[in-house]
């Protein structure tokens, strides 16, 4: 654009032309992808619904020593700002943020709230304006907003049941993401990773990332064949050996998935087959469906052409004279191949890998529907804390993530083959 | 590149065609890819050991195809092919042991100089020192020391294409194919790369099958020239032979220029022989097994054609009209109509008396019986 402009008028306003027939992408891509993904990530460290409810609270809060229950002022602001809370209806948030960070804590709230309706102090028992009340202490003074809450639920009384209040009233957290690696803060501040049988999430980016290389690594080994054979396939039929590469990308993924249920279930196809001829008994059915083995067969077979046609497009550049130089040099097939073939398709290679690995990276619709309970991926998770829980902050730090890691491979892979290298198409 | 080659080299005479031990043997080799059109038919041919045999023809002619069967990449419809006496129909192209040079060079981008070199003498399971030493010779052979760490990709045309032959030589075969291994250069660069292969191909004393469609370069470079046209060998001759005398109507006309002119025989005498052209009473050499009342193609070359100063100088004298001039430096190319031919060129050389020459002007002109070969026509020139 600056240069543009520096080259003069007429190229300052070809250059505006230019950039004007981009706009209409722009503002596309701006509207559909990085206003969401902005909000997403956005959303996973911002918390303000406490925050905005219980100002007053939390302000008091700010000058509370920690060592027991806060004192009269306090109680009497929560009163309030719970009771404005249940009048706003924003208190099944407030409560369920609460809630969040210690467990329990909803039904506190949301008690304590409904009690207060019909037994607030009168407004006339709070001590008189104009003195600045010693928000801490209570010292013999009256105190019937704290009788009152402390009255109606004894966790009031508890200091950790304030210090989740103080916590959940962080505008900004980071505490979305410890969930999502599976840490957390312990009450002095420091960061402990969760204990062994409560880590859920880097397990599953775990498994996740494993599917996905194990993924990337089938249609590998399965789509290189695929696409040489193509690629030396004469002009003629060509184009119809790509076409039955194509047919899966087609078909509507109900009715691929149904097909492979009535493949690969308990009483499917291939194990009355197996069964039939002898290699398997009746007892022993093969699970290869609502487990890994479903949502990797599945993926495997939707993200293949994804592998074969980078592929192919590359091998179709490589002159057949290599082959034929290598061999009359005296290479035998395999070191023609492993030599000259195969450095010279790894663009294509690249290419196709990182494609696969990234879509099935980020796969969800499939492990849904053939995954069953163990062949669940990352993606479905969030989906769950999207769609169940409702817990949109940890579902946008676990996205959130996700996106870091794709973004540290596609660096690492800049760096180890060079993304211009790389190569989509001819 | 060893001794024993070398003292190879130097017995073998300049002259020594149609002579010495087969190295390859074409014997009535066919070739069709689709099984109706066939793209080399009966195919004649011996290559002699250390001889540099090129196959000539236009595009399309089949002589790629030919390479490609005596490499080993397509394999022969019918007949056999027979290297150092030994049939070759189940060697695969990696056991031949033949070295090849690709149009495109076909070197590999990924690899340095020295590792393309190299390749050949890995995949034999030659010891690293032994290696580069045999790199370096044939670099040194090529005229690029220094060169191993370079990328293909890094070299001129002309470089790629001394480091594509070095490949082909490193690993020591005695047979070397090229196929139009000059096609991509300039023709300053392919004149100098002409004389190099020449002088490599001495120097090793390799057999050579080489193909071009050019026939200056067949002629530059060649000990014997294999003319090609559709699918067919219609000479096999020494460059000096297929110009003087050449046996088709077809290499007449491809190996430099020719007027062709045609007849019928009305009498004939030992060699010479008087053929009636429907324009004209034509003397000529017959070379072809011809006899009265045969249909003939004479063949003359524009250089042997004179300006006839004073009338009865030649037993082959014409009156002609000037269609064109065109001043090409050392001569002028004239055509003139005669004999119903209407484009019959006349060399004349830059010299005192050329300016009498004028277009639209009618001249006489003149050949010797010697000079105009009468030959079979061809017969096969409607189709393949
Ligand atoms: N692999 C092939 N498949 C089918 N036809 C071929 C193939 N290679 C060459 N041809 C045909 O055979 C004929 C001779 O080709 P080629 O040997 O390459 O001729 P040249 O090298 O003299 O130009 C051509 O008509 C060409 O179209
Ligand atoms: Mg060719």
């Amino acid at each position: 654009m600056a240069r543009a402009l520096i080259r003069g008028r007429g190229g300052a306003a070809a250059g505006l032309r230019a950039w004007a027939l981009v706009v209409p992408l722009a503002a596309f891509i701006g509207v559909t992808f990085v206003a969401p993904l902005g909000a997403m990530l956005t959303r996973s460290v911002h918390t303000p619904v406490v925050a905005d409810a219980l100002p007053e609270t939390l302000r008091l809060l700010g000058g509370w020593d920690g060592s027991a229950a806060p004192g009269e002022p306090v109680f009497r602001a929560l009163g309030q700002e719970l009771l404005a809370a249940r009048e706003a209806r924003t208190l099944g948030q407030v409560a369920n943020r609460v809630n969040r960070v210690e467990g329990g804590l909803r039904s506190v709230l949301t008690r304590t709230a409904r009690r207060l309706r019909t037994a607030a102090p009168s407004p006339e028992a709070a001590p008189g304006a104009g003195t600045q009340p010693d928000a801490t202490r209570t010292a013999g003074a009256p105190a019937p907003w704290r009788d009152a809450i402390l009255g109606m639920d004894e966790a009031w009384n508890e200091v950790a049941t304030w210090r989740a209040i103080e916590r959940a009233g962080e505008r900004f957290t980071g505490r979305h993401y410890l969930h999502a690696l599976d840490l957390d803060e312990a009450p002095d501040g420091a960061i402990v990773a969760q204990p062994e049988d409560l880590r859920i999430y880097l397990p599953l980016l775990g498994r996740t990332l494993l599917v996905s290389l194990a993924v990337t690594a089938l249609c590998l080994a399965l789509g290189y064949p695929v696409a040489y054979l193509i690629a030396r396939a004469p002009p003629d039929r060509a184009p119809l050996l790509l076409l039955l590469v194509l047919v899966p990308f087609w078909t509507s993924l109900l009715v691929r998935t149904t097909s492979w249920i009535v493949l690969l279930q308990t009483e499917g196809v291939i194990n009355d087959l197996l069964v039939a001829v002898g290699v398997l008994d009746q007892d022993g059915r093969l699970a290869m469906i609502y487990n890994m083995t479903g949502t990797m067969v599945a993926m495997t077979h939707v993200l293949l052409p994804f592998m074969v046609l980078p592929l192919y497009s590359v091998m179709r550049t490589v002159p057949p004279e290599y082959m034929r130089a290598a061999a009359s040099l005296g290479a035998t097939f395999p070191a023609a191949f492993r030599r000259v073939y195969w450095p010279r398709t790894l663009p294509g290679v690249a290419a196709g890998c990182l494609l696969v690995f990234i879509l099935a990276i980020g796969y969800y619709i499939t492990p849904a529907l053939v995954g069953g309970r163990t062949g669940q991926l990352i993606s479905n998770m969030i989906a769950y804390h999207m769609q169940q829980s409702l817990n949109w902050g940890l579902a946008a730090a676990l996205g959130g993530i996700l996106l870091v890691c794709v973004l540290a491979l596609y660096l690492a892979f800049d760096r180890l083959v060079g993304v211009e290298r790389m190569r989509l198409g001819a | 590149m060893t001794e024993m080659r070398e003292a190879v080299a130097g017995s073998l005479g300049e002259d020594r065609h149609e002579s010495g031990t087969p190295h390859v043997e074409f014997l009535g080799v066919g070739k069709s890819y689709d099984g109706v059109t066939e793209v080399v038919r009966d195919l004649e041919l011996t290559v002699y050991e250390g001889e540099f045999l090129t196959l000539l023809g236009p595009s399309g002619s089949g002589k790629t195809t030919c390479l490609m069967m005596l490499a080993g990449f397509e394999a022969p419809t019918a007949g056999r092919i027979r290297i150092a006496g030994q049939r070759v129909d189940d060697v695969p192209p990696r056991r031949r042991n033949i070295g090849m040079v690709f149009q495109n060079y076909a070197l590999f981008p990924h690899m340095t100089v020295g590792g393309n070199l190299a390749f050949p003498l890995e995949v034999r399971r030659i010891d690293r020192e032994h290696a580069a030493q045999r790199v370096r010779r044939a670099l040194e052979l090529v005229r690029l020391t220094g060169f191993e760490d370079r990328k293909p990709g890094e070299l001129s045309g002309g470089q790629q294409q001394r480091v594509a032959i070095a490949r082909a030589l490193v690993f020591e075969p005695n047979l070397v194919l090229m196929d139009e291994p000059l096609g991509a250069l300039d023709r300053r660069l392919r004149e100098e790369m002409q004389y190099e292969i020449r002088r490599i191909q001495r120097t090793l004393g390799v057999t050579v099958v080489y193909v071009t469609h050019d026939q200056q370069e067949a002629m530059a470079m060649s000990d014997r020239v294999a003319v090609f046209n559709r699918g067919r060998v219609q000479q096999v001759a020494p460059p000096e032979v297929l110009y003087e005398e050449p046996e088709k109507g077809f290499v007449a006309t491809f190996i430099g220029d020719n007027n062709l002119l045609h007849g019928r025989i009305v009498a004939a005498k030992g060699d010479v022989c008087v053929v009636d052209t429907g324009h004209g009473i034509v003397q000529a050499f017959l070379v072809a097994p011809l006899e009265v009342g045969d249909a003939v193609t004479l063949a003359i070359r524009p250089e042997r054609v004179a300006l006839a100063a004073e009338p009865g100088l030649y037993s082959n004298e014409f009156e002609a009209h000037v269609d064109d001039i065109a001043f090409l430096g050392d001569h002028l190319r004239v055509r003139v109509g005669v004999c119903g031919s209407s484009n019959f060129v006349v060399k004349i050389p830059n010299r005192a008396g050329h300016g009498a020459v004028l277009e639209d002007d009618r001249i006489r002109i003149g050949w010797t019986p010697l000079d105009c070969r009468a030959l079979a026509p061809d017969k096969d020139e409607g189709g393949p």
